[in-house]
């Protein structure tokens, strides 16, 4: 866990079974670890109301073969996050209250399933999340406002209009990214190293 | 005086009978101004002088937010409580000076919500006749369900049933009609708030199945103003104001500290906003807590009351205040 330098940084818990009659899990890479372990301590029957939407990423592929295990009453597997984004939208949109949301693996994953949680209606503080694996961040670039995805070094070029961005502990839960401000805007010539500080 | 209590000089401009058990009084603002804006859920604590005894009750603004000439609320007559409703029935009449507070919002209505859900039971409807007029204005979603115990009791059902057709329904205790609670639970869009006033059995039985069926406690909203309740003479010393007084049977705590020119805060008097919050110091005794503010984990503690409702039985208590 992070710790706190900002009241917007985000900060993420365990899973734990809630009560609904639905339960809706979004995760991605090592994420599906802290499904498999909340499963440990789920009732009998939970999984058989449950969804998972799973991005293996470049995790090991056992995982998805246990999350399958699991037998829930739907199991989707996606190659990105982006391509997961329309059916976790159409689910929630058609969804009745009593679904509960689980997220867990990486902030990226955490923050877009939020935001499209939030847009559906769900107080954050009702979203189980569980941060699981790399800390790369989601990164918004404050003057051009592009997203830069997989952001691990500070100071990072802005993958749209190329400024070398500072990125901040400063967190938008309905952007889903931090903020990258320019580093050098005073100097462009002074040109601070990179470093690795996101894993 | 206290805290958020600012005070507005207000005329009653009307009073109406609704049915046998209701009356509906009319409050003007006495120059003739605009009353505050408030919104659909805010109550205003009402002051009365009866004989020697001061009242000052809670009551639910039911009027629409959109028009502030006038504040209207209506109060249940109860035969059995403390007297404030039966002041307001038998001694208020119009044309009569009276002295109320600012509005204060304690059950307001979520408006990120993609719905809103309101469960009503007897004159619990009050603060839900404000937040529909509010919500038809600006076309939200909503669904009412009023349960009453007799067609002749359900004040205001008509009228609302009227104005907003299917989106309103009635249950009747007498013909054995009640809401058909999870099922309406269980059908309502992702996004849906829910919204109960009524008695504290109709507020603990609709949370207890909100909760199993799956709503988080951030999408259900309730109000329910506990009356003081009478109980044993008590004794306490109030700390930081050097004094040790004595809590009439028919006395809230408050109010004897009060009567004892001491000052506390306090907004709504009935166990719902916080403000009241006392620390105690020492205590050797069983403290009878009535609010709906402190948690069940405080309340086994035994650290903190709120002398807007509770009372204590024992030997000494002594109160940081």
């Amino acid at each position: 866990m992070p710790p706190q330098s900002i009241i917007s940084r985000p900060v993420y818990g365990m899973l734990s079974p809630q009560p609904g009659r639905e339960h809706l899990f979004v995760a991605d890479a090592q994420g599906a670890e802290a499904i498999l372990d909340m499963a440990a301590a789920a009732p009998d029957g939970f999984f058989a109301g449950a969804q998972i939407v799973y991005i293996p990423r470049d995790a090991d592929p056992s995982l998805a073969e246990r999350l399958k295990a699991l037998s829930p009453a739907m199991f989707y597997e996606g190659p990105s996050v982006a391509a997961a984004m329309p059916r976790l939208r159409q689910t929630l949109a058609t969804a009745r209250m009593g679904l509960r949301v689980y997220l867990a693996g990486t902030e990226g994953l955490i923050g877009q399933a939020m935001q499209a949680a939030l847009e559906a209606g769900i107080d954050h503080s009702s979203i189980q999340t569980e941060h699981r694996g790399s800390l790369a961040r989601r990164v918004q670039c404050v003057h051009c406002k592009g997203i830069t995805e997989d952001v691990t070094t500070q100071p990072v070029t802005c993958a749209h209009c190329g400024l070398l961005l500072f990125v901040r502990d400063h967190y938008s839960r309905r952007i889903a990214a931090f903020q990258g401000v320019c580093i050098n805007a005073e100097d462009p010539s002074e040109i601070p190293p990179a470093e690795e500080a996101f894993r | 005086m206290s805290t958020g209590t600012t005070k507005l000089d207000v005329v009653v401009a009307d009073i109406v009978t609704v049915n046998d058990m209701v009356k509906r009084f009319h409050f003007r603002r006495r120059d003739g101004g605009l009353l505050p804006t408030f919104s659909g859920g805010a109550h205003v604590v009402v002051e009365m002088q009866d004989g020697d005894t001061p009242r000052l009750n809670p009551y639910s603004l039911m009027s629409s937010p959109l028009d502030t000439r006038e504040y209207t609320i209506s109060v249940r007559r109860d035969d059995a409580g403390r007297g404030g409703s039966l002041f307001l029935h038998q001694r208020v009449e119009p044309g009569q000076a009276m002295v109320i507070s600012y509005p204060v919002n304690l059950f307001s209505l979520d408006l990120r919500a993609k719905k809103h859900l309101m469960l009503a039971g007897g004159i619990g409807i009050t603060p839900f006749l404000a937040q529909t007029a509010q919500l038809s204005a600006e076309g939200g979603a909503f669904e009412l369900h009023y349960s009453v115990r007799t067609a002749a009791l359900a004040s205001y059902g008509g009228e609302l049933q009227s104005r907003y057709g299917r989106r309103v329904s009635l249950y009747h205790d007498d013909r054995g009609e009640q809401i058909p609670l999870d099922r309406l639970l269980a059908a309502q869009p992702l996004g849906t708030h829910l919204y109960i006033c009524g008695p504290s059995g109709m507020i603990d039985w609709v949370r207890g199945r909100a909760a199993a069926l799956g709503w988080p406690a951030e999408a259900v909203h309730y109000e329910h103003f506990s009356a003081p309740q009478p109980g044993l003479p008590f004794t306490v010393t109030l700390a930081a104001s050097g004094k040790t007084i004595r809590v009439g049977e028919q006395q809230s705590l408050l109010e004897a500290m009060e009567q004892a020119g001491v000052d506390p805060p306090y907004l709504c008097r009935g166990g719902v906003c916080g403000q009241c919050e006392t620390d105690v110091v020492s205590c050797e005794g069983t403290f009878l807590h009535n609010d709906h503010w402190l948690s069940e984990d405080e309340h086994r503690a035994g650290r903190k009351i709120m002398p807007c409702v509770s009372r204590f039985e024992g030997n000494s208590l002594v109160l940081d205040r």
